[in-house]
């Protein structure tokens, strides 16, 4: 196919600006990785920087010998993980198939006090005196993943629809006449059926567990039960305090106060896992994102 | 007559949907428990909460929370919430329409993927680590533009955590580079489902790319463009504690222009005696902002009963 000058012209142009924001897009990233293979020393010479002035390995080094601390947090980190977003799985889609169900009684109301979740909140004070004072959650491994993050309104309502919309009804029917509980129906159809939606919305709690600081911020102080973003804030803090006030270092023996390499080799440990698998399962999260538009 | 039969559903009837009322329970319970509880426990805004006592049955106050919030703080932080807001909407709103514009016109379906990825990639990033990453770029002695650009320059150097005047810009900035996927891909969507027979119809009139971009793909992304809008001013008294808060690493020195609600409410809440304000700014929130989710949706369901969300 011919096509014209101005034709080619415009993909030149529509090229090199997407290149150009690609390149806003990933550079802050790629300096945080440049920075984590630089030695302190230029770092501290010259400021941080898109190439290393001069190469280390240094802060690997100091991680992998003096890191149990940082293990102990990314494995914190790996088991809230899990544990949250099973149980946040668990919950919505069985909550959300039973809604699914036409014929069930009360179901606009039931679904309507989900929704109103999403509208109304009591805000971070009552929740804080609640999960503190009437449950004492506070330091315990579940204040990392109860208080908002097991549930959420919104992916009850988008896996309901999908599991109305994207199987269909005669499967239902079927399992029915053959005389399938509805235990049944939801572990052998419906569930190997909404793979796709189980799948995205999985990413999405993981992705909400593996970032979360603020549960870590308003009830631990634990450095047992520390993750890895707990740490990253912890160092921030210790840094600061550090400046503010030179003999305060010894308030803070978590952990050597680390340079400023190894404080980015972290941050970037922390975020490799999804670097690693974003390639592979940009397609979920591309449509997760576009599912969160839709109206619930 | 169909109202009689539903009534006399009986208990035999009810009786097979056991199962999915127990599906429903532990999610209920903890609907209850996560999000109920704290809705009640909202009127502790209006109370001198003593812990002994819990939040029923400590002493009513009236107004005072709100008055002390009022007199003192509630301008500056209620001012940072909406401004900054409003920015990251219409700033939001053009970026997303403009670069999934750009990406679908792009031929190259490899080229497009990348594209896409890479405005997405910073939407996955905690915040903390977006702050590592800022600091960086501002560290006032060894950050990228003190150490490689000004000084190199010969310019002055920039104590930038202390400059509140820089903030709204950094933030602005921050907040678009990490939130503009998720538009992006939303208007992407959006213009896919665009009928193609228009543009064909358009090209045979001989129209530029430009007039059909104002004629045909804006006015189709007016209903995306509506949703997304609602949701954000039902957002507006919200923020992104994280941004706010992590971000400017917490300085005081800056509090002016990086204090919202949600970071007001935090730091109050943790400060002896703060509670009751705390509270106070959370009721503000929570309600002002329920009203105008409530506002907004009636209006636009007024005009266009399709594009309201509920």
């Amino acid at each position: 196919m011919i096509k014209s000058k101005s034709y080619w012209r415009y993909q030149i142009l529509i090229n090199a600006v997407m290149i150009l924001i690609t390149l806003i897009m990933v550079f802050p990233l790629v300096l945080l990785f440049m920075s984590s293979i630089s030695s302190d020393a230029s770092l501290l010479k010259y400021g941080y920087s898109f190439f290393p002035r001069e190469f280390s390995l240094a802060a690997y080094q100091y991680i992998l010998a003096n890191g149990t601390t940082l293990f102990r947090a990314y494995g914190m980190t790996i088991l809230v993980t899990i544990i949250g977003t099973i149980l946040n799985l668990t919950l919505s889609s069985s909550m959300a198939y039973a809604l699914s169900v036409k014929k069930l009684p009360f179901r606009n109301i039931i679904s309507f006090y989900v929704f109103f979740t999403m509208l109304f909140n009591g805000g971070l004070v009552p929740s804080y005196l609640m999960w503190s004072n009437v449950f004492h959650i506070k330091n315990t491994i579940w204040a990392l993943i109860v208080p908002n993050f097991m549930l959420s309104a919104m992916n009850v309502i988008l896996i309901r629809t999908y599991f109305m919309t994207s199987i269909p009804e005669a499967l239902y029917e079927a399992g029915k006449i053959d005389g399938a509980s509805y235990f049944y129906i939801f572990r052998k159809i419906v569930l190997p059926m909404g793979t796709p939606i189980l799948v995205t919305m999985g990413l999405f709690t993981g992705l909400s567990y593996w970032n979360d600081w603020t549960n870590g911020l308003y009830y631990v102080n634990d450095t047992k039960l520390y993750t890895v973003q707990l740490l990253l804030n912890k160092m921030i803090q210790d840094a600061q305090a550090l400046q503010a006030n030179a003999s305060a270092s010894s308030a803070n023996a978590l952990m050597k106060i680390p340079t400023v390499s190894v404080r980015m080799a972290i941050a970037f440990v922390a975020l490799l896992p999804i670097l690693v698998i974003y390639p592979f399962l940009q397609k979920y999260f591309a449509k997760g994102i576009a599912l969160g538009a839709v109206k619930g | 007559m169909k109202r009689e039969k539903k009534r006399r559903m009986t208990w035999t009837q009810m009786k097979q949907y056991i199962p999915l009322y127990i599906m429903i329970l532990p999610g209920a319970v903890y609907l209850f428990i996560n999000n109920y509880i704290p809705m009640t426990g909202i009127i502790v805004a209006f109370k001198k909460y003593n812990k002994a006592k819990g939040i029923y049955h400590s002493d009513w106050v009236g107004l005072d929370n709100f008055t002390y919030l009022f007199q003192r703080d509630a301008w500056i932080i209620i001012r940072n919430t909406l401004s900054y807001n409003v920015v990251f909407l219409i700033l939001g709103t053009a970026a997303g329409i403009l670069l999934a514009i750009l990406i679908t016109d792009v031929v190259s379906k490899r080229a497009k993927k990348i594209y896409q990825s890479a405005i997405m990639l910073p939407f996955l990033i905690s915040i903390i680590i977006v702050s590592y990453i800022v600091f960086a770029f501002l560290s006032a002695e060894n950050g990228i533009l003190n150490k490689g650009i000004l000084e190199p320059l010969g310019l002055d150097t920039v104590k930038w955590y202390s400059e509140p005047k820089y903030w709204p810009f950094i933030l602005v900035l921050v907040n678009l580079w990490k939130g503009c996927g998720y538009g992006t891909l939303i208007y992407i969507a959006g213009i896919a489902g665009i009928d193609g027979a228009f543009y064909e119809a358009a090209k045979l009139d001989g129209a530029t790319r430009w007039q059909q971009i104002k004629k045909i793909t804006i006015p189709c992304l007016v209903p995306s463009i509506i949703t997304l809008t609602i949701m954000g001013v039902g957002r507006i008294f919200s923020s992104d504690f994280g941004l706010f808060y992590q971000v400017p690493q917490n300085s005081g020195s800056l509090y002016d222009v990086t204090n919202t609600i949600d970071t007001y409410v935090y730091r109050a809440l943790m400060t002896t005696g703060g509670l009751g304000r705390s509270a106070a700014a959370g009721f503000f929130q929570s309600v002002v902002g329920f009203l105008l989710v409530m506002g907004v949706n009636g209006m636009v369901r007024k005009f266009s009963k399709d594009n309201a969300m509920f």
